[in-house]
């Protein structure tokens, strides 16, 4: 095993870094792009059983600090998907299929579908802040997290990873529930929900006017959800949100995480902050005396 | 004042017809900007769509065709109205060459007219193919002729000049002359006909793709060909990248992500 190697729930990655859920990752060419930017595995885009437009434009807004979205979980079904997953397993990394849905029976579909793909693992959007009856709004209680968790498990037989919303008052809650229910990871965190007005049209920009915030911004928050997480179960961590730097992946996985995933700091830096971020970690394990990512894992708690 | 959102609001102050179908709507503001680039523009309540600007620089203005919602419900808004714009966005044409032929198919002459006339003003010498369904439909015939171009006229039906295909007159003109840069915009039927005389004219070319955009700053994936962008890659390519193009002229993407044939 290399230094940056790192394995999470028997998922063997060359580097911790993934792409992250909605960026680049509606066709699967651009999926095997990011992997030879460097990335060490890719989630797919989320999707769900039937095909669905997202919300009209204005679907994004530009901030210094980050970009606030109100994509809607646009995707073209998973049946009609599968191309492009098929397409995105050609890169040689691990592809984590990302999938959403209104009912726990009916995640549990998406991901049955998505597993029979061959994808390494499957992730749960429980947290999209901007889609009516989804995302979100079916996982912002442990209850309803812990029976989500267990009716796929009872459907996949790959790992699946929860990613949870920040957007509560214990995030380490969702998370515990997440493990009792069986999952094998924690995705923590999705965007935190956001707005942004336009003061000479005096209206919100985005159609939906809700949206969700990530880059930059979100950063600190993303930090903290994990060292809380790390806490409350002992399942593996991914920590998203604002990773632009070997430096901010550095915090995110001494707050307890195995790996990071990026997707904002794509818009703000390019798809080579993939590789920026490896050649940075692989400078400072070796400045500090560290010679794997897991002996990094969680030293912020001692 | 940096505005942190990246929107511009901008007031209508004219709404001209071009042609029975086209319109360009000009703003108070400047938008210094390559040919070729875009913005997107949103109607506020209605929809933000890209457009390329058919006028860059201090008469800052779009020039449209009514497609959908967004662009019917702009084609009624009037002078003091207001405007969100974000950009501008993208890579234009690259403007090289002393003897240039630009071949307009359609609302394709929107984003070609600002390059024609720097490419004149730079001294090339500009033959323009300026291809429609009708003679009504030419668009900016008189402000390619004002530049000092050279405009060959096609139509579907035979209204003015040419009879036939853009492609036919621009193949023409590429094998009695001396070319040195092709650059065009339109239906891409059209495109994928002229990367095929680029190839056996050697002549090199520039085309500007359209595709369903969502973002416009290279994250959402929705305008993806191939891998490259065509928000933040393109929308001008050069013919080195669209002959590795496989979905030219062949797929694209839904509002949904779904890949449909084009026609």
């Amino acid at each position: 095993m290399t230094e940056l190697e790192v394995d999470i729930a028997g998922i063997r990655m060359r580097n911790p870094t993934m792409l992250a859920s909605g960026i680049l990752n509606e066709t699967g060419r651009s999926m095997v792009d990011v992997t030879k930017a460097g990335a060490g595995a890719v989630v797919t885009k989320s999707v769900g059983l039937e095909p669905r437009e997202g919300h009209p434009n204005p679907c994004v807004v530009e901030l210094e600090c980050g970009l606030i979205n109100a994509m809607g979980l646009p995707n073209p079904g998973i049946d009609a998907y599968l191309e492009e997953v098929a397409v995105a397993q050609g890169s040689g990394v691990p592809v984590i299929g990302s999938v959403f849905g209104g009912s726990e029976d009916e995640i549990a579909e998406v991901a049955k579908r998505m597993a029979s793909a061959g994808v390494a693992a499957v992730e749960l959007n429980l947290s999209c802040p901007h889609a009516e009856g989804l995302g979100a709004e079916i996982g912002s209680t442990p209850d309803m997290v812990e029976s989500i968790c267990k009716a796929v498990k009872a459907s996949v037989d790959v790992p699946i990873f929860a990613k949870l919303t920040p957007n509560t008052s214990s995030i380490a809650s969702l998370a515990s529930a997440a493990e009792e229910g069986g999952a094998d990871g924690i995705v923590a965190i999705n965007t935190l929900r956001a707005m942004a007005i336009c003061p000479e049209l005096g209206r919100p920009i985005l159609s939906n006017r809700f949206g969700g915030l990530s880059g930059k911004a979100v950063r600190a928050v993303g930090v903290r959800c994990v060292y809380e997480i790390f806490d409350a179960v002992t399942i593996p961590i991914i920590g998203v949100g604002g990773v632009t730097t070997s430096n901010d992946a550095l915090e995110y996985i001494m707050a307890g995480a195995t790996a990071v995933q990026m997707g904002t700091a794509i818009w703000s830096e390019g798809a080579g902050v993939f590789s920026d971020v490896c050649d940075g970690l692989g400078e400072f394990m070796k400045a500090n005396g560290y010679g794997s990512v897991e002996e990094m894992k969680g030293i912020a708690h001692r | 004042m940096p505005i942190d959102s990246g929107v511009r609001v901008f007031v209508i102050t004219e709404q001209v017809d071009e042609t029975p179908t086209i319109r360009t709507v000009h703003l108070d503001g400047s938008m210094h900007a390559q040919p070729g680039q875009f913005v997107m523009v949103w109607v506020p309540g209605k929809d933000e769509f890209p457009m390329s600007i058919s006028y860059p620089g201090e008469r800052f203005g779009i020039t449209y065709k009514i497609v959908g919602e967004g662009t019917r419900h702009l084609s009624i808004m009037r002078p003091g109205e207001k405007i969100g714009v974000r950009g501008p966005y993208g890579k234009g044409y690259s403007i090289e060459g002393e003897s240039i032929l630009v071949v307009a198919g359609g609302t394709g002459m929107a984003a070609l007219a600002p390059m024609v006339e720097q490419a004149v003003a730079s001294s090339a010498s500009v033959d323009v193919v300026l291809g429609a369904r009708t003679q009504s439909e030419l668009l900016f015939r008189t402000r390619c002729e004002r530049a000092g171009a050279a405009v060959h006229i096609t139509t579907d039906d035979g209204s003015d000049g040419s009879k036939g295909l853009a492609t036919d007159k621009a193949k023409e003109l590429l094998e009695a002359g001396d070319h040195d840069m092709m650059y065009t915009c339109g239906p891409e039927r059209m495109i994928v006909g002229l990367l095929e005389l680029s190839r056996t004219t050697v002549v090199p070319m520039q085309a500007s793709l359209e595709r369903y955009m969502k973002c416009g700053i290279g994250v959402c994936d929705s305008c993806a060909i191939d891998g490259k962008h065509v928000c933040v890659d393109g929308p001008v390519f050069s013919h080195e990248v669209l002959s590795k193009l496989s979905d030219l002229g062949r797929t694209r993407l839904n509002t949904s992500g779904g890949r449909i044939p084009i026609d």
